[in-house]
């Protein structure tokens, strides 16, 4: 690697300077009141520079000390595949209903793994709505329609 | 109350026919996901929250623990068929239980993580039960400034939890105590860092958060890397104990219990600790430590012991205290809130059958695992041939469909989303998430008491080293801090997690 520092580090370390200085900043806006009478921007602020410091320090240990091991193969697709049927869920549960939503997701989350094939990721789909339906709907009573108002005519 | 009328009162709800069946169904669900290596009693505990909202206080925090318990025991059971603890604490119990499968002796090391788990349960919810109530009376003096260091202790013995960077697990837990801020500001209300997003006002939703970063996370890390399990041993035989294998677990057993029982309550991973502890005890106890490593009983039975009576005690701080000990106890903070409940030394007083009720269901509950877990042991072998690539969507669905079903809030959806890809690039970059978790929870604790100390001392901070409890405390999260990054305990604490993965 002809980098001579820890990724890991540097990258964690970076990620808490980004979300450090993010709460830090957008705390400034909030009233910082006084040590007596605390404000809501005091906590986030002290805090945030806290983190930002920690991000410094953690990215700065790991300079000179390369990661033993090469980083395992980025899962594109299944953080595509996860994160987005996590976010399908979330905009169309309203709309579609529990049946649709719940086949369409398990469907493609179980493609995420590469070991699906198309027929085994519909089996398990299928499966699972069946499965949902008897915990979430007769089992606990969620109150969700089972074909939302966006399929209705 | 004395002790026999409380622990009656204790088993009265206990006894209820519905929580009978609910601690059942936790013990059940709790070994089905200990024996699974990849899913482990953290993320089902967060999966299930939202389902035990529709409960009872008493009857879903009675099933909860009772996954937790049930999950100890079921890692121990893929530790010795298939050498790959289903949970961090069986990692020893798989060095001489497997040894021992290999020989054909399955069965029998079964039945002595069983017994020896059985026994350490009921001591272990004994001594909760004689000494959660004079700490809770302790307790009840705390004020403000007290509070303020309990949580400031709890958070920096919580750095013993992660392994690895000291560095990581502070600056895990200051982003916690950042994401516990979001939502409106307790005094003045108000809004923060919500985007002006009106559902975000409440705050982050807990379970979404500990979905994403014990569930979503977790999947994402597995799909790296597939690849399938195979079971070594196909058929469990003769459960019986020989009089030789009763007589030589009889020590290990006792030795793992009070091991076991004084770890548990100390926050950070008590359980993990309490195994490996034990394990070397009876190895340097042993007149033939040779035999270690190669099928030796003791070496099941005494860190079986420890991490199960850990377990029971590890639910001392938090239901005296409100301060939770390991992640696990963090979600069961969740599970009080989502009741409406504050854990903390009013419980006992407040809600007594609720607070006997579970330690008395800790009992039944170690009861039917023994019941439960000997005749069913056929079907866990089954179970452990389930592929990966069927459980994860399922965890995925019910993750989403459990998370909506408690506010009918679709940026809690979305919240689960995020934390699942920030807390997985954390863990990618060895970070561990559970002191992130510990922060979430106490933060909004933590701001409230120090405000509110502050006041009282009119903004002079001298007020957390003035008052004899509260700087005790302080001093108690120094030394914590000091100790782990003591160099003779690094190496240590390396050496005890690395065995681990």
């Amino acid at each position: 690697m002809a980098l001579n520092a820890s990724r890991n580090d540097l990258a964690s370390g970076a990620l808490f300077v980004a979300l450090g200085g993010y709460f830090a900043l957008e705390g400034l806006k909030y009233d910082f009141g006084t040590p007596f009478r605390m404000g809501p921007g005091f906590m986030p602020v002290v805090l945030g520079g806290v983190l930002v410091a920690l991000g410094v320090a953690v990215a700065a240990t790991g300079i000179g000390k390369p990661d033993a091991e090469a980083a395992p193969a980025w899962p594109w697709r299944g953080i595509a595949l996860v994160l987005g049927t996590i976010l399908f869920f979330a905009a169309t549960i309203r709309g579609l209903g529990f049946i649709p939503v719940v086949l369409i997701a398990g469907f493609a989350t179980a493609l995420s793994s590469s070991r699906n094939s198309l027929l085994a990721a519909l089996v398990v789909s299928a499966g699972l709505c069946v499965l949902c339906l008897l915990i979430f709907k007769v089992g606990l009573g969620l109150q969700l329609p089972l074909f939302g108002p966006w399929l209705r005519f | 109350m004395d002790l026999i009328s409380s622990l009656a009162l204790g088993f009265s709800v206990a006894l209820d026919p519905i929580n009978i069946l609910y601690c059942f169904i936790g013990v059940l669900l709790g070994t089905l996901v200990g024996v699974l290596p990849g899913i482990g009693p953290t993320a089902t505990i967060a999966m299930l929250l939202p389902i035990t909202f529709t409960l009872g206080p008493e009857t879903s925090l009675i099933m909860l623990a009772g996954i937790y318990y049930g999950a100890q025991y079921g890692g121990s059971t893929t530790a010795i068929l298939i050498n790959l603890p289903g949970e961090s604490s069986s990692a020893v119990t798989a060095i001489d239980g497997y040894q021992m499968a290999r020989k054909g002796r399955a069965g029998a090391a079964l039945a002595t993580a069983a017994i020896g788990s059985f026994f350490a349960g009921t001591v272990a919810t004994l001594l909760l039960a004689f000494f959660a109530p004079p700490l809770a009376r302790a307790a009840l003096n705390f004020g403000a400034p007290e509070y303020f260091s309990l949580i400031v202790l709890g958070l920096l013995v919580s750095i013993a939890l992660a392994h690895g960077s000291i560095l990581k697990a502070l600056a895990m837990i200051v982003l916690g105590l950042l994401l516990g801020m979001v939502g409106q500001d307790i005094y003045t209300g108000t809004p923060r860092f919500t985007f002006g997003v009106r559902e975000l006002f409440g705050g982050l939703n807990f379970v979404a958060v500990a979905v994403g970063v014990f569930g979503v996370a977790e999947i994402l890390r597995n799909l790296e890397n597939e690849k399938e399990r195979e079971v070594g041993v196909k058929a469990v035989t003769n459960l019986w104990l020989t009089k030789d294998d009763i007589r030589r677990i009889v020590g290990p057993v006792l030795r793992g219990t009070a091991l076991g029982s004084v770890l548990g309550v100390l926050p950070g991973g008590g359980h993990i600790l309490s195994s490996f502890a034990s394990y070397s005890a009876e190895k340097r106890l042993s007149k033939t430590p040779e035999e270690f490593g190669k099928g030796a009983i003791e070496g099941v039975a005494g860190p079986e012991s420890a991490n199960n009576a850990a377990a029971q005690t590890s639910f001392i701080p938090l239901m005296t205290l409100g301060i939770p000990a390991h992640p696990v106890m963090a979600l069961m903070i969740g599970a009080f809130i989502l009741q409406g409940i504050t854990p903390g030394p009013n419980v006992i007083n407040e809600e007594p059958a609720l607070f006997w009720g579970i330690i008395a269901s800790m009992w039944i509950g170690n009861l039917l695992l023994v019941i439960l877990n000997l005749p069913l042991i056929g079907l866990w072998v089954k179970m452990l041939t389930i592929p990966y690539r069927v459980l994860f969507p399922a965890i995925v669905l019910f993750a989403c469909i459990g998370t909506f079903s408690i506010n009918q809030n679709i940026y809690d959806i979305y919240a689960i989303a995020f934390f699942g890809i920030v807390g997985y690039l954390l863990i990618r970059f060895g970070c561990e998430p559970a002191p992130l978790l510990l922060g979430f929870v106490l933060g909004p604790l933590l701001e409230e008491h120090l405000r509110r100390a502050m006041i009282i001392s009119r903004g002079d901070p001298m007020i957390f080293v003035e008052r004899p409890i509260s700087a005790t405390l302080l001093g108690m999260a120094l030394l914590a801090v000091i100790v782990a990054v003591l160099p003779s305990i690094r190496k240590k604490r390396n050496e005890v997690f690395v065995e681990e993965d």
